[in-house]
């Protein structure tokens, strides 16, 4: 293990007075102000994210689109559309969640989590004898700025000519300035777009960007974001022990594809879950922290995998991993909060209902 | 009232000594670190605690500290506007006390630190 990371827009983080935290191994802004006042601005307006952390892996060669549908639960297509996918385990526990990009048939991009590139990447390798395909690791060479809220388009329309028109549509090309992709998908809710560059063209986008008057966010609030908006995080939602069904899902999970790791495992059985992945919401104002314990009746049925206050809904909201009996909408649960049992309903884990799609 | 009307415990409460009553508050350091707060969770009224009991906590975005008590007592009254606006505190954390309580033991206010003696421990 080396030292901690930096992205190429570092510097300016730090000529920002940044708060810097180590997140996946790279030293990230958590806020520039407050979390609260950037969560707004990206609900109300629009805000600039580096998250340059992310991994790209590209799979390259003749099975390359083979390859992504022996190893991903969904079944890629190729096709002008990103697609979320799941990378599992054999025992269909999730390794890591990820965004395809499937250029072709013999070249597709995954973009990761941080922390778990080094992880997927040797995943990878371990499934690949029958496939001509080579995995690469392309984290170190590309950067990511996430440009995201209502007034996203708007202001990437006066930098750039073509902005892919709908949302998941992507557009990738490459000049004398290198490899351009952007793709109109984010993690907050929001009508947004992600853009993949080299270092030079990030920066300097990111600066006519803030010259521009957007806002940049921290990962603080691209938290409470993704959270309010019902998607799962890596880490809190997911792990190798929680199988797609169990996390809700389902939706990344194609039963029908002939075969993919993970698929014939004993435990993954979608009609016959212990466990499910739930929204809920406090009764009364308190915040139910990751890993606090959810109980019924005096008895614990399971833990808290995120909580917060959240800026938008002002409530105290969370999604938490319980015994599958309790998972119903509308049941009562409890928060063991310090010493006191707070009591919540469980609900659907999209906590604010806006139609962002284009 | 600021900084230099208080008494310290180094775990970032400070108290403003009245008779046998005292009303406690977080210094400016912890509202600082803490970042924006956004939720503070209250005792009761007549609530009873020692000295060094987990009291209250204080919630930002992201993390939850508790907050000790600096003396053995009882709680008389709370702050109320910290339940609808608990960033009073990041604003003027001097003059946003968080409980009052009646002391029950004169002794621990010996080793309660000045100023000077807290701000060295920061």
């Amino acid at each position: 293990m080396g030292s901690i990371k930096r992205t190429t827009l570092y510097d300016k983080h730090v000529a920002l007075n940044a708060h810097l935290i180590d997140f996946g191994g790279f030293h990230m802004p958590l806020y520039y102000t407050t979390i609260t006042d950037e969560h707004h601005q990206v609900r109300n307006d629009v805000g600039m994210f580096d998250v340059s952390h992310m991994g790209q892996i590209v799979l390259q060669g003749k099975d390359a689109h083979k390859f992504a549908n022996y190893v991903l639960s969904a079944n890629i297509q190729v096709t002008d559309k990103i697609q979320y996918a799941l990378l599992l385990n054999d025992d269909g526990g999730i390794i890591d969640d990820l965004m395809v990009y499937p250029f072709s048939e013999n070249q597709i991009l995954l973009v990761v989590n941080a922390s778990n590139i080094e992880k997927d990447v040797n995943h990878l390798n371990l499934y690949k004898k029958d496939y001509q395909v080579d995995v690469r690791n392309l984290s170190d060479a590309f950067n990511c700025l996430a440009i995201q809220g209502p007034r996203s388009f708007e202001i990437l329309s006066t930098i750039f000519d073509t902005l892919p028109k709908h949302s998941s549509d992507y557009i990738f090309s490459t000049d004398e300035r290198g490899p351009l992709l952007i793709s109109r998908s984010g993690y907050t809710g929001e009508d947004g777009f992600e853009i993949y560059a080299h270092a030079q063209f990030t920066q300097t986008l990111w600066d006519k960007l803030y010259q521009a008057g957007v806002t940049p966010i921290g990962l603080g609030a691209r938290d409470t974001l993704r959270f309010e908006a019902g998607m799962p995080l890596y880490g809190q939602e997911m792990d190798e022990t929680i199988n797609p069904f169990e996390a809700g899902l389902s939706f990344a999970v194609d039963l029908n594809k002939h075969d993919f790791i993970g698929k014939t495992s004993s435990q993954f059985n979608k009609d016959n879950l212990l466990r499910k992945s739930v929204g809920f919401e406090l009764l009364e104002k308190n915040i139910a922290r990751t890993g606090y314990e959810v109980y019924k009746d005096g008895v614990k049925i399971g833990y808290v995998t995120t909580g917060y206050l959240t800026p938008t809904t002002k409530k105290g909201l969370g999604f938490a991993l319980i015994d599958v009996k309790y998972a119903k909408l509308e049941t009562k649960i409890a928060i063991k909060i310090r010493n006191k049992f707070v009591q919540a309903l469980v609900r659907n884990k999209r906590f604010i209902q806006k139609n962002n799609k284009v | 009232m600021n900084k230099n009307d208080m008494l310290y415990v180094d775990t970032h409460e400070w108290v403003h000594i009245e008779g046998n009553k005292a009303k406690v508050g977080i210094s400016s350091y912890a509202a600082m670190t803490l970042g924006d707060i956004v939720f503070f969770d209250l005792p009761k009224v007549g609530d009873t605690f020692k000295k060094g009991d987990v009291f209250a906590a204080v919630e930002s975005v992201k993390s939850a500290s508790d907050l000790y008590m600096p003396l053995s007592g009882k709680i008389i009254a709370v702050n109320e506007q910290l339940v609808d606006t608990p960033e009073l505190v990041n604003e003027d954390p001097f003059n946003n006390f968080i409980v009052e309580i009646e002391f029950t033991n004169e002794d621990e206010t010996k080793g309660l630190l000045s100023v000077d003696a807290y701000e060295a421990t920061l």
